[in-house]
């Protein structure tokens, strides 16, 4: 994982820059619209959060009351530790009913674990029928964002991909594509013999899984082929009926300022006996995979996600870099807490640096994460560690030493801001700072003026007396 | 079953408590805490002083049409007008509910069975709708298959108006008295099918219908 020299390279990619530039302001505006227009938004939010906490409080019971429930329901319920385990799981499935071909609806915890390829290795040929997942899929690249995976993708880099694959002429306008995406996605659908969706959330009380689409893939994949495979976390656990009915409330309207999306589909066992349609053998494979890493620790808050993005539309790191730069499957803030606990800090260590710390992520989780005050965490860790380079450590050494000594901070501050305000000579600017050129090669940082703010508090109560 | 008792332990481990699995007690308040199904906030439209006028909001807003026919017997002749109007070939595969409606008498041909991938037009009914979001929601079942709504390009529903309700939460508690617990499939559906995976652009029409049409009887 190296943030900083990818970071660098996705900003001088041109062609990158200008597909993030046109996503930025759909997501940002479509959401503060739908946010306006609901009316009671920080009270379901508040709510929210109430629910996840509840269910992730007592997580045992809640997924030990599912299991109970989709089993009663004829669904198959499997528990995976690892990611090799989850893939040997739904490998093994396939396996034993002679499956072929499994078409699949988005689903991180599947990239998470990396399933395609344990399928494609046992010998099943796998499909994305999600469009962005279908288009990257062509591409042989990751998704770059949660919610829309091939955001950093132009129409015309789609239409190329779109030449090589279904050998048609090349299409210059996106509803043509989206429709010979379409077709040729339908008879995948109609002949795979697996169906693999994931989960946004499990009902405990009903033992249900659900699938919450725009495109209508998700219900064709967990309607069509004889097995339906379900992949989820077991972080996903959520009560009732009810308390989906408050968290979908807020998905779709943090995630693109959709009020609803078209398709939500609550899956509970698979087909009855006389029913035309809908899945002979149900499976649910429930994920660890790091997540009770963070039960129980300063980071439980971060199991309330529910994967709406609206962190990483909001982040202005994401927003200038893309998905791509953060390494793994979950990018932007989220991910810069995810994958840290996840593949370990030691080998992500930029990513809780990856911020600002404008505090945007936490304005706009619609679950009330305190998404910096984790990172900050993480920085903390890092710290104790000893994971960061020692010329940063020791600068942090230092300005804990003198910041802990009110006298000594004072002094320092007094001469570094004249020192400093000298360096910045007449126009007021330092154009190049010694040791932290870095923040000087791109920018000027404007000079101090006059005196600290301590001094200027001191004389102002003078003042007041 | 390893796995299972591995993540299990590790849960309580980290949560302070004892044991490998969940004891009686601490299932037993899981269990009263999910049957109290507590209802959260609710924003102010979704109790809209008049539904009707709400729900229609919400399907025009989504892009799913919508017309009003005076009884169930009409509803024929407003398909067959619908049908004629989007050039649509005057064909339906349709649940056997409306099947004994007089469709030659309209013109139209019924298949009453679940749609395949040839049908171009499937006819639905559904167990309520909902005015805060203009949806539809259909439960699956022997006499109600989901094809029929999922296949065809152009999906059109019978709604009947006293089955609008207002919020998703009263959905499901009529859910609860009528059939006790969700089925195989509980569908919710909001407009046509959509997409805005190429340049944030919308299409309509990614893999399901590309027209949703509410037929609205007493």
């Amino acid at each position: 994982m190296f943030f900083k020299q990818r970071a660098s390279e996705k900003l001088g990619d041109e062609l990158l820059q200008g597909n993030m530039r046109k996503a930025k302001g759909k997501f940002v505006d479509g959401r503060a619209k739908a946010v306006a227009e609901f009316g009671v938004w920080e009270e379901v939010r508040a709510h929210a959060a109430k629910v996840r906490d509840r269910a992730l409080a007592n997580l045992d019971a809640y997924l030990v009351e599912f299991e109970a429930n989709a089993t009663r329901r004829g669904a198959v319920v499997h528990w995976a530790e690892t990611a090799e385990e989850a893939c040997a799981i739904v490998a093994g499935i396939a396996r034993d009913n002679g499956v072929r071909k499994a078409a699949k609806s988005k689903s991180m915890v599947s990239e998470e674990v990396n399933l395609n390829e344990a399928l494609e290795a046992a010998g099943v040929e796998v499909i994305e029928t999600d469009l962005g997942e279908y288009i990257l899929q062509l591409a042989h690249e990751p998704p770059s964002h949660i919610v829309a995976p091939a955001v950093h993708k132009s129409k015309e880099q789609v239409a190329e991909l779109f030449v090589k694959a279904h050998g048609k002429p090349r299409l210059t306008e996106i509803p043509a594509m989206t429709r010979e995406a379409r077709e040729a996605l339908r008879g995948h659908f109609l002949s795979a013999d697996m169906g693999i969706s994931g989960s946004n959330f499990v009902i405990a009380e009903t033992g249900t899984t659900l699938t919450v689409t725009n495109e209508g893939n998700a219900d064709m994949v967990t309607t069509l082929p004889r097995i339906h495979v379900v992949i989820t976390g077991i972080e996903k656990v959520i009560g009732t009926l009810e308390d989906f009915a408050t968290l979908i409330r807020l998905l779709p309207r943090s995630a693109i300022g959709q009020t609803v999306t078209n398709y939500l589909t609550l899956t509970t066992g698979p087909k009855m006996p006389d029913e035309a349609d809908g899945p002979e053998q149900m499976h649910i494979v429930l994920v660890d995979a790091g997540r009770t890493k963070l039960l129980g620790g300063p980071m439980q808050e971060m199991l309330r996600c529910i994967r709406c993005g609206a962190c990483m539309n909001h982040c202005p790191v994401y927003q200038n870099v893309g998905g791509h730069a953060y390494g793994w499957v979950y990018p932007g803030p989220m991910g810069s807490i995810l994958t840290p606990v996840y593949v370990g800090l030691e080998n992500a260590g930029d990513l809780p640096n990856a911020a600002t710390f404008c505090g945007e992520c936490a304005v706009a989780c619609p679950v009330k994460i305190p998404l910096p005050d984790l990172m900050r965490k993480l920085r903390e860790q890092q710290f104790d560690r000893k994971l960061r380079p020692w010329p940063e450590r020791m600068a942090i050494a230092a300005w804990g030493f003198a910041a802990t000594r009110p006298a000594l901070y004072a002094f320092l501050s007094r001469v570094g801001a004249r020192v400093a305000a000298w360096m910045g000579g007449s126009d007021g600017l330092i154009h190049r700072l010694p040791g932290l050129d870095g923040w000087t090669k791109g920018r000027d940082m404007p000079a101090p003026q006059g005196r600290t703010f301590r001094e200027l508090y001191a004389l102002r109560q003078g003042n007041r007396r | 079953m390893a796995a299972r008792r591995g993540i299990l332990a590790r849960i309580r481990k980290a949560q302070g408590r004892d044991g490998e699995e969940p004891t009686a007690a601490e299932l037993a308040a899981v269990r009263e805490a999910i049957a109290r199904h507590e209802v959260g906030p609710q924003p102010p439209f979704a109790h809209a002083p008049d539904r009707l006028a709400q729900f229609r909001k919400e399907c025009d807003r989504l892009g799913t049409t919508h017309a009003t026919v005076s009884s169930l017997a009409e509803v024929p002749a407003e398909v067959a007008r619908y049908l004629a109007a989007g050039a649509l070939a005057p064909a339906v595969a349709g649940w056997g509910e409306f099947a004994g409606l007089d469709w030659a008498g309209a013109g139209i041909g019924y298949r009453n069975r679940p749609a395949d991938a040839n049908d171009a037009t499937g006819l639905t009914g559904c167990f309520c709708a909902i005015a805060e979001t203009g949806t539809l929601l259909l439960l699956s079942s022997p006499a109600a298959p989901k094809l029929n709504a999922l296949l065809p390009e152009t999906h059109v529903c019978v709604v009947r108006a006293a089955r609008i309700l207002d919020t998703m939460e009263e959905a499901f508690a009529l859910m609860r008295s009528e059939a006790g617990e969700p089925p195989r499939a509980t569908f919710f559906v909001s407009g046509p099918s959509r997409t805005a995976d190429i340049e944030q652009t919308i299409v309509i029409g990614a893999h399901g219908p590309y027209r949703v049409h509410a037929v609205i009887v007493p």
